[in-house]
């Protein structure tokens, strides 16, 4: 029996994955050769996608991008032995893209059939899990504290401390909420997680259950992520069945009970205290902080909320040590970021490395470049929120502070490539449509000021005499950054002032004009 | 396929009986209304009026807070949708990749805006903001399905089936 992989991650099939797998499986039925077809997730080569594997006795050997009509010489050319052929990319873990990765969160993602539990427990699956199971509460947010770990859902706030405060407050009930609403452009790290390593992500919001006395946890899901939905809801049911979650975790005696919630299309629902609002069944409106949802949060109650990726790399710190994994990074940003390459990349997928690497070598030696072999112009990092980076700062290191001291933003991990056909005044005005779009109506200058700065972006690109828009535009930022409650309205400024400062030709604009200021 | 013309009965008619369980199902758990709603829609494929009453009934509401949370999400439509729901990612890593284009090209393919409906009931064109699926742009979802890499071509194959040539 020969085992192919073929992915179901729902990239994979948004190219053909599913179409390739079922003719492989028809193919070789008609040439009589036997094969076990396995839908793994993907390992995020997504240029390569369809990537089908081939287990061979030195390996598992990918071949891709495959389409339906590539199959007859595949076979022909005795892919299943591993041979060459022109879409032949080698040993898997050759790839360069992901053999120089350091991947602790993503260690199985790609290797391993989703659901499989037994595909999990093999591959150092649950081992975080036990060892939280012999600790003290105290001692688990000890761990995650001395690891180093910064939230991942934008915020960089250390998961440690949260908890802490969490495990302090006294309740009957406290919850574990996982910020799965996954908003930002160029970002999908949450979701790949989700559809091809799920008991991951279900496994480190059962620990933290532990560590902050939670016996409740909710899943806050964008509608958009239609297969997380289907991945999620599938392994937490075998997760209960066999005894993971529910009465007695693993037999321990303590419980953990989990639910996936779907939301319903806005972006504001990704901010925490929206998120909160809205699994109460509200409108997705901020709430004004004091309290902390780690004092006061999901039905009053304290809450430990975090994104998927922060939850997903607790059990690797748990099974391997808090040191193990605070020996990645660079200065206060410790461990390994799952970032994301999008966009106008040649190579677009998922690069796990310790902080530390430079943009330029995530976007020219994994990236390749631009997809259209145009120039790349900008990168706009860390999302709709995130500034506009030139070729000129291409050398920023990934790491939170660096990316900070350049009036930029990390956040989340995805970099969105554009070639320099891009116009950047229209990237500006997409910015202030985006805060309009998704305000949730709270503050005056967010729910009014976004409508006014796509006004004044036209009057600037149509004026003669561009000084008085552009004082205008300035003043609006500002009211914007200090007048908001939260960073959609407070951080639309930051895309737009950076497309103006770097690149004022695209306003009409001459670079020595004395009113281009930074956000 | 379907024939041009003629509005398809695609979503099934209200039933106040239907709506009824749908609503108890979720009235249980904590903060139900969301997963009431989207009950609701996965059913009608829309919120229909009605149910606006029997939810504030059935979770103890005002009519005004149901509707205040309709209106406040975009999935939630309170008309009914065509056959099959398109939508195109706008964000900017599809932009990067010609998403402007691709749906410039497919209003015109289908003769309509967003937030509309083609004549014979069988498209809705959605605009939708970030599918994940940004490696692969530019992408759409048609009903719960993803798409990536796309161009006009690419839609109009995918998007023929659904509408006719
Ligand atoms: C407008 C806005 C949108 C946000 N969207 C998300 C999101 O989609 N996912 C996420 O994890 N955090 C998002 N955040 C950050 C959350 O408010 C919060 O910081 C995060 O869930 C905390 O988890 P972490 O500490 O693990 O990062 C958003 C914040 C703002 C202001
Ligand atoms: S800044 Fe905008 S989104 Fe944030 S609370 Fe104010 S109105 Fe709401
Ligand atoms: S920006 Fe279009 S899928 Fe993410």
């Amino acid at each position: 029996m020969i085992t192919v992989y073929v992915p179901r991650d729902s990239a994979a099939r948004s190219v053909g994955a599913d179409e390739v797998a079922l003719a492989i499986t028809q193919e070789a039925a008609r040439r009589n050769l036997p094969v076990q077809l396995v839908r793994n997730g993907s390992w995020g080569l997504f240029w390569l996608e369809p990537l089908v594997e081939v287990v061979t006795p030195g390996g598992r050997r990918a071949y891709g991008p495959v389409t339906v009509a590539d199959l007859p010489s595949l076979f022909d050319g005795h892919f299943l032995q591993g041979a060459a052929h022109p879409l032949a990319q080698g040993y898997t873990q050759e790839i360069s893209y992901l053999k120089n990765q350091e991947r602790l969160t993503f260690a199985r993602v790609g290797l391993i059939d989703p659901l499989s539990l037994a595909d999990y427990r093999a591959h150092e699956g649950l081992v975080g899990l036990q060892r939280a199971l012999e600790m003290t509460p105290s001692a688990i947010v000890d761990a995650v504290t001395t690891a180093g770990l910064r939230g991942r859902g934008g915020a960089a706030f250390p998961t440690g401390i949260k908890w802490r405060t969490v495990l302090n407050t006294q309740a009957a009930q406290k919850y574990v909420v996982c910020n799965a609403d996954e908003g930002d452009s160029g970002t999908f790290s949450d979701r790949m997680l989700m559809e091809d390593d799920p008991y991951t992500l279900i496994e480190g919001m059962v620990i933290a259950g532990l560590a902050v006395g939670a016996t409740q946890g909710y899943i806050y899901l964008r509608f958009e992520y239609p297969d997380a939905w289907q991945v999620l809801n599938e392994a937490i049911s075998t997760a209960y069945a066999a005894g993971v979650l529910g009465a007695s975790v693993l037999g321990s005696g303590r419980r953990f009970d989990l639910e996936v919630r779907l939301g319903a299309g806005a972006y504001i629902c990704g901010e925490e205290t929206s998120l909160l609002e809205s699994l109460e069944g509200r409108r997705g409106q901020i709430r004004f902080k004091p309290p902390l949802p780690a004092i006061a949060g999901l039905f009053g109650q304290p809450t430990a909320i975090n994104n998927v990726i922060s939850l997903a790399t607790v059990p690797v710190i748990l099974a391997r040590g808090a040191d193990f994994y605070r020996d990645f990074g660079v200065g206060r940003s410790r461990g390994t970021l799952p970032i994301q390459l999008a966009g106008n990349v040649a190579r677009g997928g998922l690069v796990e490395k310790a902080f530390g690497l430079r943009l330029d070598e995530l976007l020219y030696e994994y990236g390749g470049g631009s997809a259209s072999g145009r120039a790349l112009r900008t990168v706009q990092a860390g999302g709709p929120l995130g500034a506009y980076l030139p070729a000129a700062q291409f050398d920023t290191v990934l790491d939170y502070e660096a990316f900070a001291a350049r009036g930029a933003m990390l956040g989340h991990g995805g970099l969105v490539a554009f070639d320099d056909t891009v116009n950047m005044a229209s990237m500006a005005r997409y910015a202030f449509e985006f805060c309009a779009l998704e305000s949730c109506g709270k503050c005056t200058p967010c729910r009014i000021g976004s409508t006014r700065g796509v006004e004044v972006i036209d009057r600037l690109l149509a004026a003669r005499h561009k000084a008085r828009e552009l004082e205008l535009l300035n003043d609006l930022c500002e009211t914007l950054q200090h007048g908001s409650l939260c960073a959609l309205g407070g951080l639309t400024p930051l895309p737009v002032q950076s497309a103006i400062a770097h690149f004022p030709e695209d306003f009409g604009l001459s670079p020595s004009d004395s009113l281009i200021r930074r956000a | 396929m379907s024939a041009a013309g003629a509005p398809q009965a695609s979503h099934p008619d209200w039933r106040e009986s239907v709506a009824l369980a749908l609503v108890r199902a979720s009235a249980a758990r904590p903060g139900p209304l969301l997963p009431a709603l989207h009950a609701l829609q996965g059913h009608f494929g829309y919120v229909p009026a009605q149910a606006v009453q029997l939810l504030a009934t059935e979770l103890n509401l005002s009519r005004a807070e149901v509707h205040g949370v309709i209106t406040f999400y975009d999935f939630f439509r309170t008309t009914p949708p065509g056959q099959r729901i398109v939508r195109i990612c706008q964000a900017e890593a599809c932009q990067a990749m010609g998403s402007a284009a691709l749906s410039a090209h497919a209003k015109s393919r289908l003769g309509i805006d967003f937030h509309q409906t083609t004549a014979n009931g069988a498209v809705t064109l959605e605009p939708v903001y970030c599918l994940g699926n940004c490696a692969c742009a530019p992408a759409m979802l048609i009903d719960e399905r993803l798409y990536g890499r796309l161009d006009a071509a690419r839609f109009d194959a995918l998007v023929s089936a659904e509408v006719g040539p």
